[in-house]
């Protein structure tokens, strides 16, 4: 089947959506989305981010969709013309809906954790000349604790159902649903039953906002100041391939990784995600790509430089090893390694 | 006319070797004149600053200490959020944050607070990216109008929370606002 989406003209297998098909071309006229995930099954057409304007059915009914249609659940037909980035009525549409999104957000992103890999982040960033019209009171829930690993912030949430179509594919007994209705729905475990299943750790990777947050991470550093590795583990239970958000020698961090679209590659287990934060543990196959745009991309000068070769005694330039003292956050003191470098340069 | 000869400035004088006449030999016109002029400055507004005493005004804009504000109920405003640190070109900045527990809410206004907040004054620069990244109005380089005291130990110029953060009672009185 022959769709166009942007000018741009694809052929694509019966049955695939606009929003698949928009991927398959990339570059500007792939929708933003919130909801749809394409690891999940049935999952999508909630959100309305990815509203496309269809100016041709298709070639037997070449009328023009009056409405605007959700990319992500509309099927393409042979002769379908779609404008994408370039329909000024779809742009207004999406501003829309990320306006209705933040109406209940909390702007709290300098406390969120998920701050700088947000989804909702980078769609409100997207909109231009974004002020909020909203002066009533946000809604609130009262915080709810939902087991050791996972940090539920129900006020963050935006309904995507992403993690209860996650919950319901990928673990036997689903423990955490939607309950209430409009206004009052809100993620919920029902009586606070703990998430307990070895693959719940990936509704923190679905999660587009702060909502679902790593608990063992919650507050030890933020996204940017951490770099990213990929790394993988014998695991009995998943593939093991994870990204390792490393300080230092410290993984402050495992996540699964993570394609272009912020979608994972492959999920992860519990015990990977969790229980693994050595750095021994992993073996590192290197540094993991980022967007150019990305915040773990601002104000990093680091670059490949030229050692400066001065002809003077070392220890001009640096100083003798014993007279180093660690002067700056002295309330977190070396580790073994560390003071261990430091006594065999005492000795010496 | 030879080049030699032109006066360009108009002030080329030819050096003579010509002997001094009897007024001239006592300098005392000379001396009068010279003592006229330093007479002179006695009387006018002086200049110098007698520092430490006195102090000049800074401009409202000078660049100096950092203060981590408090609100007007006196708890802390930073959040420790990491984006003065993400600014900072000279990466002066580093934190450490901890979740705000049930009886500390009249400490820090949000949920999360840095716990250790240091800027290395050795490193920092002065120039305000910090300031202007802090979402919360927290950081302030214009408000403390003070310098940074000079140290004899490397040490003393890593200045924690307990040299930037302003008291409580200059919070709630709105002193640095």
């Amino acid at each position: 089947m022959k769709v166009t989406i942007d000018e741009h003209t694809i052929e694509v297998e019966p049955g695939t959506t606009v929003l698949q098909a928009a991927r398959m071309i990339g570059g500007d006229c792939v929708p933003p989305t919130m909801c749809y995930y394409s690891k999940l099954e049935d999952c999508g057409g909630k959100c309305r981010c990815c509203l496309v304007e269809i100016s041709k059915g298709s070639e037997r009914d070449p009328r023009p969709m009056p409405k605007l249609q959700p990319s992500c659940v509309t099927a393409v037909q042979d002769g379908m013309e779609v404008k994408s980035a370039t329909s000024p009525r779809a742009l207004e549409a999406r501003q829309a809906v990320t306006e209705f999104l933040l109406i209940n957000h909390p702007l709290d992103c300098p406390v969120c954790d998920q701050a700088g890999e947000c989804d909702l982040q980078n769609l409100a960033y997207g909109n231009k000349n974004f002020k909020t019209r909203y002066i009533e009171q946000k809604r609130t829930y009262e915080p709810e604790d939902i087991g050791p690993y996972i940090q539920l912030h129900m006020n963050r949430c935006v309904l995507c159902y992403r993690c209860v179509k996650l919950a319901d594919q990928l673990t036997p007994e689903r423990v955490h649903g939607v309950i209430g209705r409009g206004d009052h729905a809100q993620i919920s475990t029902y009586i606070s039953k703990a998430i307990d299943n070895n693959f719940s750790g990936n509704m923190i990777d679905v999660c587009p906002v702060g909502a679902l947050t790593d608990k063992t991470f919650r507050f030890e550093s933020r996204v940017w100041f951490n770099k990213p590795f990929n790394a993988h583990r014998d695991c009995p239970h998943c593939s093991g391939k994870v990204t390792l958000w490393m300080f230092g020698d410290h993984v402050q961090r495992v996540t699964a990784r993570k394609d272009e679209y912020h979608e994972v590659e492959e999920f992860i287990c519990n015990e990977c995600r969790f229980d693994h934060k050595k750095a021994e543990d992993w073996v590192i196959e290197g540094p993991r790509k980022f967007e150019k745009d990305s915040v773990l991309n601002v104000n990093n000068y680091t670059r490949q430089l030229k050692k400066v070769k001065i002809d003077t005694d070392d220890l001009v330039l640096e100083g003798r090893k014993q007279d180093q003292k660690k002067i700056s956050m002295s309330e977190f003191p070396f580790d073994q390694a560390e003071m261990e470098a430091i006594k065999k340069a005492n000795e010496e | 006319m030879a080049i030699e000869n032109i006066s360009l400035s108009g002030r080329k004088t030819a050096v003579t070797n010509k002997d001094m006449s009897f007024w001239e030999r006592i300098y005392l016109v000379q001396i009068v004149k010279g003592m006229m002029i330093t007479i002179r400055h006695f009387f006018k507004k002086k200049i110098t600053i007698q520092y430490p005493e006195q102090t000049r005004t800074y401009s409202p804009v000078y660049r100096g200490l950092h203060v981590l504000m408090r609100d007007e109920e006196g708890r802390e405003r930073c959040t420790a959020c990491g984006l003065c640190a993400l600014a900072c070109p000279a990466e002066a900045i580093t934190m450490k944050a901890a979740e705000r527990t049930k009886d500390e809410l009249h400490l820090y206004r949000e949920e999360k607070y840095a716990a250790v907040y240091e800027i290395n004054m050795l490193r920092c620069i002065f120039c305000g990216l910090c300031e202007d990244a802090c979402p919360k109005e927290a950081i302030f380089l214009t408000k403390s109008q003070k310098h940074v005291n000079v140290g004899t130990n490397r040490e003393s110029f890593i200045y924690g929370k307990d040299k930037l953060v302003i008291s409580v009672e200059d919070g709630k009185n709105k002193r640095y606002n």
